[in-house]
């Protein structure tokens, strides 16, 4: 058990223990804070209350089954833990995906992307004492779900990207769907605005609040609009692009103040840049050609097919009984998460199932520097803290 | 792009080369990545210039993570991601560590941020760091037995899920 060791019979700080049941913990988070009056002088975080060994199960599945587990890592970002994987694996077997899936997959992820960052902005509002930005946050959230339950049939565990393209083609009625979402979201996203951007207490909460310098941001690996926040400009889908992020034409904003509410403009510009990346995709993706490449023994082949050609049916048999066996080797994909850079490393030792499968976590390696950002701060502003660098509990403690 | 990034590999690997030669004891390609395997002594060192050569400038500390190889000998690899955010480069260390004797330099002093990241390593696997500031488990508690992402740890574990707690006799 972790534990803050004061010297007996000192009586100038005292020793807080904040969650793991605290709402604004975002989950099951426990700090230490040691305090002095109510001035943090030293934080402990303390993970680890929702480990629940997915980088061992996936170890125990072939590489199609392991899909459904990375849903469950950071459950507002599904998609993106979907297409992170996907790509791993497709990278270590050097399959080439269709131009048509690598569109919807960037159309998704950017839409998750948007509701990963409503849900931080309504929750990271009620943290702060307001209440209503939380109710409009999860009504557009709402319509960008049912978006997903159109594709996939799930709203939240999608699964949708599988390995070699997609699990289904999209649905009819698709189009209208999205065309609809983008007319109502730019002006929800002023709405937000102005609730916040100039509200008096909303900048006295987050203003000069929680800073971090760039260099120490580096230093401590940390990823996503907390970096862009402090200044540098990293951001993976235009370093090191992946799924076609070469062809859109997006912004990649950066901050240089580096405090609570700097995050938030990030992430404020940041939905609008997504809207931007999901009108491309709208206009990018074709109506036909094929959503899954074809590489007979890893995809599974079509309905269709199966009924008619010995050769579908046996590898239709094969791919869901045995799996498919990689060559040996290792890959790493690194892909720009709502939170930072997400990646994931797949090892194979030539078996159907992976000998090691890891998520560099981004908002595990960004908790690491919360002492960091509170220490020397009031005990009202590690709420604060806490909510800017986006902490998903089940992608931290996995 | 990936004909680009391996001739920035390249850049990288030559530029190693030139200031250790025996720091760099062999490079993988492999889909357009390079994995540098580098001497398990000299991995602290590689890695400080590394950060600091202004020619390789890699300030960021992406991923550390192992891989266990039971029964093989040497047993555990270590891979290390690291990007350059000037150069727009990533590169991946590789060091190879004994299964009878799991110790590796830390990388705290090159990039705090490798902190979590080795504890999260010694925690699932039990490798130690040696210069770690705060080498304790991370993930899970501090009375678990073993090192559960090893190889030779069962996927249900050791203890036997308490059946009586459901209700069903054991012995049925």
């Amino acid at each position: 058990m972790t534990t803050v060791e004061t010297a007996l019979g000192q009586s100038k700080t005292m020793v807080l223990n904040m969650g793991p049941q605290h709402p604004s913990t975002h989950g099951v988070l426990r700090i230490l804070l040691e305090l002095d009056g109510e001035t943090v002088v030293k934080a402990i975080p303390d993970c680890g209350y929702l480990h629940t060994g997915i980088e061992k199960s996936c170890e125990d599945k072939t590489y199609s089954q392991a899909i459904t587990l990375t849903d469950r890592i950071d459950y507002l970002n599904p998609l993106g833990n979907n297409l992170v994987y996907c790509l791993a694996v497709e990278k270590l077997l050097g399959l080439e995906i269709p131009k048509r899936a690598q569109y919807v997959r960037v159309m998704l992820t950017e839409l998750q992307r948007i509701s990963s960052h409503l849900v931080w902005l309504g929750t990271h509002a009620i943290d702060l004492g307001a209440m209503s930005v939380f109710l409009y946050c999860f009504r557009e959230r709402e319509e960008i779900l049912k978006i997903f339950e159109l594709f996939a049939g799930q709203r939240m565990m999608t699964s949708y990207f599988r390995i070699g393209g997609l699990a289904l083609e999209p649905p009819a009625g698709w189009r209208q769907a999205v065309d609809r979402f983008l007319k109502m979201m730019p002006s929800r996203v002023d709405e937000y605005e102005n609730l916040l951007t100039e509200n008096r207490i909303w900048m006295g909460r987050t203003q000069g609040i929680g800073y971090i310098s760039a260099e120490n941001a580096v230093a401590l690996s940390m990823t996503g609009p907390t970096l862009r926040a402090a200044g540098i400009n990293y951001d993976n889908r235009r370093l090191f692009p992946y799924s076609s992020y070469e062809e859109f034409d997006f912004a990649v904003p950066t901050r240089t103040d580096s405090d609570c509410f700097g995050r938030y403009m990030i992430r404020v510009a940041e939905m609008r840049e997504s809207l931007k990346i999901v009108q491309q995709a709208y206009h990018k993706i074709p109506d036909e050609g094929a959503v899954r490449t074809d590489a007979p023994g890893i995809v599974p082949p079509e309905r269709e097919k199966m009924k008619t050609e010995m050769e579908a049916l046996i590898y239709h048999f094969k791919i869901y009984t045995e799996g498919f066996s990689p060559a040996p080797g290792e890959a790493f994909v690194a892909v720009e998460s709502p939170r930072g850079e997400l990646g994931c490393f797949v090892a194979s030792d030539g078996s159907p199932k992976p000998l090691r499968v890891h998520f560099r976590a981004p908002s595990y390696i960004n908790l690491q520097a919360l002492p960091k950002l509170i220490e020397g701060q009031l005990i009202s502003d590690v709420i604060a803290c806490i909510g800017t660098i986006d902490i998903v509990l089940g992608e931290v403690d996995r | 792009m990936t004909g680009n990034a391996s001739q920035n590999a390249e850049l990288v690997v030559a530029r190693l080369r030139a200031w250790k030669a025996e720091a760099v004891a062999e490079v993988i390609a492999f889909r357009g990545d390079t994995t540098v395997v580098v001497p398990r002594g000299y991995l602290r060192e590689l890695c400080e210039q590394a950060r600091t050569d202004g020619e390789l400038q890699f300030n960021l500390l992406s991923d550390a993570t192992c891989v266990d190889r039971f029964p093989t000998e040497p047993r555990f690899e270590l891979n290390y991601q690291l990007v350059s955010i000037p150069h727009r480069r990533r590169i991946t260390l590789r060091v190879r560590v004994p299964g009878s004797d799991p110790v590796v330099d830390s990388l705290v002093p090159v990039w705090p941020g490798a902190n979590w990241l080795e504890r999260e390593v010694f925690d699932l696997f039990g490798i130690r760091f040696t210069g770690h500031p705060d080498l304790r488990r991370i993930l899970l508690p501090d009375d678990f037995e073993g090192h559960p992402l090893r190889r030779d740890f069962p996927v249900h574990g050791y203890r036997d899920v308490p059946a009586a707690s459901f209700g069903i006799r054991k012995n049925l």
